[in-house]
């Protein structure tokens, strides 16, 4: 491979994980946020104004890092994929500029509103100026899952001109790929912010900081966990339905089915891929499981790599046409363990609170829930990674190769500086990322007058 | 008008409102650590853009959504050519958005400190190397027949390109001396309008040298018709009333008025490029026009009708956060932040 698309490849791959560790948690606490908020203005209860205040801190810290790197993530389809951008311009642009139209405007409108409007405007409307920051980044994962989702699986379109034009912008929102992913991705980021709400709220019960209040924000976060961990457990299975027609070779990759599998297929649980000779290792299998997963049925075989392979060569000349399987496979088994282990969690904590059980008291659960707060976060990192490496050698299914969307005139130089300048400012960034979430974290709710206090003859301010 | 000229006319709305808006708030990040003298001063000063600058870059944005979706090879050459400044852009625009928000959530000296000078190059940058781009696609820079750049970043860095960037850097730190002198109050209004001053006489010195030199280095004056020149006319008219109206106290004149300098001044580059969108310095048959780098007639009217509706909301509710925000802020209000 050239070096110069090499590095393009891995500055898309660290800029876009990276952007995605803060995506998915500020989608899903705004909307927790805007739901605490709104118990407060509808019952005058001060915990929780405290708690909305709390977790927005936190939601803020972290909204700031996902919206700087989502304009490095705009601008990179040009700067690094000059002749995608040629190629696909006429239907990935589109939806583009609509995420900014529609989300992004009002995403940073209502969110410079809410942090500076504590005083300025009524309660209701303050609160309401939360939800619409939640609309607006759920709108804006719409949009940018549609253009996404194009280039899984193209539709509403012709060759024209030596490029992809749109036809039919309403095939691109009907797109089925759109809504299995869509859904699996927002409830993956409500499910994030679940669990994030759930362990801080433990962590806080646990050092007997305010439990009586945490207790709240722990039930909320439960309940939240719980639910979205189910549905995107469901989404992730009807997805899963669909990849076995819709990118065979990316089921297959992620799969090691090197060879065409038995009716009805087996599951492979554990093995060690071995690319240069098309077989795996230590191959542990489930029966029937992967016919269950692949068709929801106890039957039915699931075509192998070698086959695909040969059908793509048949269909658009020579070439290699398999994905990186190790990744796809171990990335794939990760995150299902990852979304497996939040469903039970979640499920446990919603049936004590359905007994009527106190939460607060089961200090081995709360524990857990500290710690899990990595799992959302593993989950959606190697979702995206088989999502996307699975799906290479193409960067548009069946019309457009990576190795043909890089920029011609980008140097491996200039690559390989940009990305040396990126990783070490979003290292520093996560540095200061961290620090901060930490900080708020300790000082819990005493923690808007914390903010204030180095400013000598001013009242601490409500609100950031 | 076909819809080639109303996207790019569009296009040219956009970055007239990005840098009309987030001129202000790059010129108050440039003026924050020499201004704010105190820790509480910069709060004032950072308070004054904080619920704003948000929303203006979106514009920025926006703008950049346009372009990729209405002018694909605009897109495609523009912002792989001038690669390592974009780069550099997005560095300063990534430490400059932290710094909004991070700067004030650690009370210690140092982090301030860190942060604050990080907004200043964070917000010098962007302002300098816009300028820079703008001025080189009015110049024209080597593209060839594939539509790709061939120059490298010191290509760009030209006595034209550089002058460019330095009106740019100077505009926007009037405007946003001139914005503070609108929405602060006491000493700190008063070095604001000083700083405005100063910064006035020296902006419109850099704004007459680089119409002069346009006049030379681009075809700008040579288009016919006359709008382009009136633009020009009615621009340096403008900045030249900037002084007078500060002179009498009405801020909010003074404030607008450079605003329309920096409207004319994009304005006059935009209309003058048309109906290229770059141009190559190699061969004017490679010039990317309005009509080869665009978008399928398809696509650019689906485009249309999205503007079209979502716009006007877009306009109404920014104005409306501009009018909660309308007061003066002193270094006796409660602070937040």
């Amino acid at each position: 491979m050239d070096l110069n698309l090499l590095l393009a490849r891995w500055q898309f791959g660290v800029t876009t994980v990276y952007h995605f560790l803060f995506v998915p948690l500020t989608m899903g606490l705004s909307v927790l946020v805007a739901i605490l908020e709104t118990l407060y203005v509808r019952r005058g209860d001060m915990a929780y104004r405290k708690l909305a205040e709390f977790f927005g801190r936190l939601f803020l810290v972290n909204f700031a890092l996902g919206v700087v790197t989502g304009i490095l993530q705009e601008f990179q389809f040009g700067m690094n994929w000059s002749d995608y951008s040629r190629f696909m311009g006429d239907i990935f642009g589109a939806p583009l500029a609509v995420e900014a139209l529609l989300a992004f405007f009002m995403e940073s409108t209502f969110l410079g509103l809410w942090i500076f409007g504590w005083d300025k405007v009524s309660k209701s409307l303050h609160a309401a100026s939360m939800w619409l920051v939640a609309l607006g980044t759920t709108l804006s994962a719409l949009w940018i899952l549609t253009a996404n989702s194009f280039m899984q699986e193209p539709v509403g379109f012709v060759l024209r001109h030596g490029r992809a034009e749109m036809v039919d912008f309403f095939a691109l929102l009907g797109n089925p790929q759109l809504w299995v992913e869509f859904p699996h991705v927002i409830f993956g980021a409500y499910a994030t912010a679940g669990f994030f709400v759930a362990g801080i709220s433990a962590y806080q019960i646990l050092r007997g900081h305010h439990p009586d209040l945490f207790v709240r924000s722990l039930r909320l976060g439960v309940l939240f966990a719980a639910v979205f961990s189910l549905l995107v457990v469901v989404m992730g299975h009807a997805q899963a339905v669909h990849l076995v027609s819709a990118q065979p070779m990316k089921m297959a990759a992620s799969e090691a089915l090197w060879k065409t599998s038995p009716d009805p297929a087996p599951w492979t649980l554990f093995a060690i891929p071995d690319s240069a000779n098309q077989r795996n290792y230590l191959e542990i299998q489930i029966p029937y499981a992967l016919s269950l997963l692949a068709y929801g049925r106890l039957s039915g075989s699931v075509p192998g790599i070698a086959e695909l392979q040969q059908q793509a060569v048949a269909r658009y000349g020579p070439g290699d046409y398999v994905p990186p399987v190790g990744v796809t496979f171990w990335s794939f088994r990760i995150m299902v363990l990852a979304g497996v282990l939040m469903l039970i969690l979640g499920i446990y904590g919603a049936v004590l609170m359905w007994r009527k059980r106190d939460l607060g008291a089961r200090r081995g659960f709360l524990r857990l829930l500290v710690w899990a707060i990595a799992l959302p976060y593993i989950a959606n990192t190697t979702g995206w990674l088989m999502t996307e490496i699975g799906r290479q050698p193409w960067v548009v299914t069946g019309l457009l190769k990576t190795a043909n969307a890089v920029s011609p005139t980008v140097s491996a130089l200039d690559v390989g500086l940009s990305l040396g300048l990126f990783t070490l400012l979003y290292a520093v960034m996560a540095a200061a990322d961290v620090y901060l979430t930490l900080k708020y974290v300790r000082l819990g709710l005493e923690s808007t007058e914390a903010e204030a206090a180095p400013v000598v003859g001013v009242e601490p301010g409500v609100g950031v | 008008m076909d819809l080639n000229t109303v996207w790019f006319a569009l296009i040219v709305v956009l970055f007239v409102g990005y840098f009309f808006l987030e001129g202000f708030d790059y010129g108050v990040g440039i003026l924050l650590p020499w201004l704010g003298r105190s820790d509480q001063e910069r709060r004032v000063l950072l308070n004054t853009v904080g619920p704003h600058w948000d929303g203006n870059e979106v514009w920025l944005i926006t703008a950049g959504g346009a372009m990729f979706a209405a002018f694909p090879n605009w897109y495609a050459t523009m912002f792989s050519g001038f690669y390592l400044a974009l780069v550099l852009m997005l560095l300063a625009l990534i430490v400059r958005g932290v710094g909004f928000e991070y700067r004030s959530r650690d009370g210690s000296r140092r982090w301030r400190n860190t942060w604050d000078w990080l907004i200043f190059v964070g917000s010098l940058l962007p302002a300098l190397l816009w300028g820079v781009a703008l001025a080189n696609l009015v110049h024209g820079v080597p593209i060839d027949a594939k539509m790709n750049y061939t120059g490298t970043l010191w290509t760009l860095l030209g006595p034209y390109g550089i002058l460019g960037g330095l009106f740019a850097v100077l505009a926007f730190t009037l405007h946003g001396a001139l914005f503070l002198a609108l929405k602060t109050e006491g000493e700190l209004r008063d070095r604001a309008v000083g700083t405005a001053r100063r910064v006035g006489a020296v902006t419109t010195v850099v704004a007459a040298l680089f119409a002069v030199y346009s006049y030379f280095a681009t075809d700008l004056f040579q288009k016919p018709g006359f709008l382009p020149g009136l633009l020009v006319v009615v621009g340096g008219l403008a900045l030249l009333a900037v002084r007078p109206m500060l002179d009498r106290g009405r801020d909010g004149w003074a404030f607008v008025l450079n605003g329309v300098m920096i409207v004319a001044a994009v304005a006059t580059i935009f209309l003058g490029l048309y109906p290229n969108v770059m141009i190559s310095s190699l061969n004017p048959a490679w010039n990317l026009t309005v009509y080869n780098a665009s978008s399928s007639p398809y696509t650019l009217k689906v485009m249309t009708i999205v503007a079209v509706t979502l716009v006007p909301f877009v306009l109404a509710y920014q104005a409306w956060t501009y009018w909660i925000f309308r007061k003066r802020i002193g270094v006796r209000e409660r602070l937040i932040y």
